[in-house]
């Protein structure tokens, strides 16, 4: 049923615990875990902006996900790491929908209802637009 | 350059080029006249550049899908210029920092911004939002509490709208909304008109009006040399933005020339200088432009809507505009390095700390850069500059081995020869250079004069592990050759 999960994540303490989770998942179905980690302008400003060139920029977003790969690595399950620019919302619903995904888990941030209303919720939007079953891991 | 290339680079991505330079043209068209207002000088000097720059660039750039016009990094450059001198040697002043950007670029100077570290460019991005905030608060001197509200309601719609739609660069909707309630309410506040014309008309060619002597050359050199590096600077980094957000690479020669080429026409088309700005081009991205297209229908929109709209766009209100300014800054600041600042090596965080702080006495951030550049230099010296000696035991009552480690140039040696003992009644010392680079005179000097010093108590003096380099050095400033190869 859960053969193909999609994990998305930011490197954040959510998005480590979501990881449990799907990994939980692909195990119990014996299925596989792709990740998607999504650069937003923001983001890429800012790593821009703190190395001093492409290679570092690289190995920064690679410890971001370190321990997020780190399980992985540990479960002894196949995966694939992509790194996409955009907007993340958007580009998880895109990525997740072409590639026909059979459940996404994505964690959440945990904002209160002011922040989601300035921020907006990525998990929110992936789960409204996502065709498969997506998993929200407070 | 082959065609498909060119193709690529053009007509690879129309449809997203097209709407992405639409929605950038309207985003720009408030900062453009605001940058116009802190360098003093009429709005239609800001919109000008903006137009030709972005026109330019997207032939001559080196990094598709950037967009360049009026910049606040620029425009707090000219200020002193244009109140002391005026217009014209603020045009002159245009053409001479594209003319030094084409050097730049001829001389391949983009490889030089590996020597710009981390902590300058924090430096410079924050201590540019900060000048960008201060130049707003003059507007708000001796105002009433409309003009608070106005600002207020400027800054919300900038920031909640695109949580309802993005199809429409929020801060248009919030220079439009403000400026019908200030229209249809009839309010009394200080608007874009106050503060220059808007001609509705295309730029001219114009030579600008300066006597074209020595002493004019002395005026607007050091303005446009400040100019060319912060420009260069500012879009070097929006290319390596640029650069990740796409996944591409990008020609960074070719875009010094580009911007050198863009501000020279600019010149004498009546614009003031400009470059490459960071928060247009992350919105253009966002928007789907990738290509040479996006830029050039950002120039020619932009002039569009000026030339159609220009009698609107007087009656902007001032409020408006600072609030487009306070956003800027904000997205401009890098919140993230407050974050760091306990957590980064502490002479990362004073060179981060003196580039601001000098930026913000000097008005001028190539000054900052410079300054920034020139202190984490010597932190670098000092870092290397540690030079461990390590003495051996002494072997038959007549050798001993001191090992050096470290790197030995002018500021690593001065007290290396405290660090022997020449006393000791012995035949040979022998020096181990394994770990030991030499690099200049000063290191080979240093030697010489320990050297000399167990001379005068006839003791030998022996190198071992010389590398090739080192050898080489040694073997042509030749003050211990006699020594060497025993």
């Amino acid at each position: 049923m859960f053969k193909r999960i999609l994990l998305a994540v930011d490197g954040s303490e959510h998005s480590i615990r979501s990881a449990r989770y799907a990994i939980e998942l692909a195990n119990k179905f014996e299925g596989t875990t792709d990740i998607i980690y999504v650069v937003d302008g923001k983001t890429a400003k800012e790593d821009v902006l703190h190395s001093t060139n492409k290679l570092e920029i690289e190995k920064k977003r690679e410890e971001k996900l370190k321990p997020i790969l780190d399980m992985l690595d540990k479960s002894d399950m196949d995966y694939n790491t992509n790194v996409l620019h955009g907007d993340p919302g958007p580009e998880i619903v895109e990525f997740a929908n072409e590639k026909s995904y059979d459940c996404v888990v994505i964690g959440s941030r945990g904002l209160n209802d002011l922040q989601s209303f300035i921020l907006g919720s990525v998990s929110h939007k992936v789960a409204k637009r996502v065709n498969c079953p997506v998993l929200i891991v407070k | 350059m082959n065609i498909l290339k060119i193709q690529q680079e053009w007509f690879g991505n129309v449809k997203g080029d097209i709407l992405s330079g639409i929605v950038v043209a309207l985003a720009l068209i408030p900062e453009a006249i605001a940058f116009s207002i802190i360098a003093g000088v009429d709005p239609m000097v800001g919109l000008y550049a903006s137009f030709s720059i972005a026109l330019v660039i997207a032939f001559v750039g080196g990094r598709p899908g950037m967009i360049s016009g009026a910049t606040g990094a620029m425009a707090l450059l000219m200020v002193n210029l244009v109140a002391e001198h005026g217009l014209q040697y603020l045009l002159a002043a245009t053409i001479l920092t594209g003319i030094i950007q084409i050097l730049f670029g001829i001389l391949k100077l983009a490889r030089m911004m590996k020597f710009v570290p981390r902590s300058v460019m924090i430096g410079f991005v924050n201590a540019l939002a900060i000048m960008i905030f201060t130049s707003q608060l003059q507007h708000f001197v001796g105002e009433t509490w409309i003009m608070y509200a106005l600002v207020a309601l400027t800054l919300a719609i900038i920031y909640l709208l695109p949580r309802f739609t993005k199809a429409i660069p929020s801060t248009l909707v919030a220079i439009v909304v403000v400026t019908a309630i200030v229209i249809i309410g009839n309010i009394n506040v200080g608007t874009v008109g106050d503060m220059g014309i808007i001609t509705q008309q295309l730029p001219v060619f114009l030579i600008p009006d300066i006597p074209l002597t020595m002493e004019t050359l002395l005026i607007i050199l050091p303005y446009s040399f400040s100019l060319a590096i912060v420009g260069l600077v500012e879009s070097l980094l929006t290319a390596n933005i640029v650069d990740d957000m796409t996944d591409t690479e990008s020609n960074k020669n070719k875009e010094s020339r580009g911007q050198g080429i863009a501000n020279i026409v600019t010149g004498f088309f009546g614009g003031m200088g400009g470059c490459a700005m960071i928060g247009q081009s992350v919105i253009n991205v966002k928007s789907g432009g990738s290509g040479r297209l996006s830029s050039l229908v950002a120039g020619v929109v932009l002039m569009s809507m000026i030339i159609i709209l220009g009698e609107v766009v007087v009656q902007i209100p001032m409020a408006a505009l600072a609030g487009v300014m306070i956003m800027v800054s904000i997205s401009t600041f890098d919140w993230s390095s407050l974050k760091n600042l306990v957590k980064i090596p502490k002479t990362d965080s004073a060179v981060m700390l003196t580039t601001i702080i000098i930026v913000l006495a000097t008005h001028n951030l190539a000054i900052g850069v410079l300054a920034g550049v020139l202190l984490s230099a010597i932190f670098f010296a000092a870092k290397i500059s540690k030079v461990k000696v390590t003495e051996g035991q002494v072997v038959q009552n007549q050798k001993k081995t001191y090992r050096i480690e470290g790197q030995l140039f002018f500021a690593s040696v001065s007290d290396l020869p405290s660090k022997f003992y020449f006393g000791d009644t012995i035949t040979e010392v022998e020096i181990d250079l394994t770990q030991a680079h030499l690099w200049d005179d000063s290191a080979i000097g240093a030697l010489d004069k320990i050297e000399a010093k167990f001379a005068q108590n006839n003791i030998n003096v022996n190198y071992i592990g010389l590398n090739e380099e080192s050898k080489q050095l040694k073997k042509r400033i030749g003050g211990i050759s006699n020594a060497a190869g025993h």
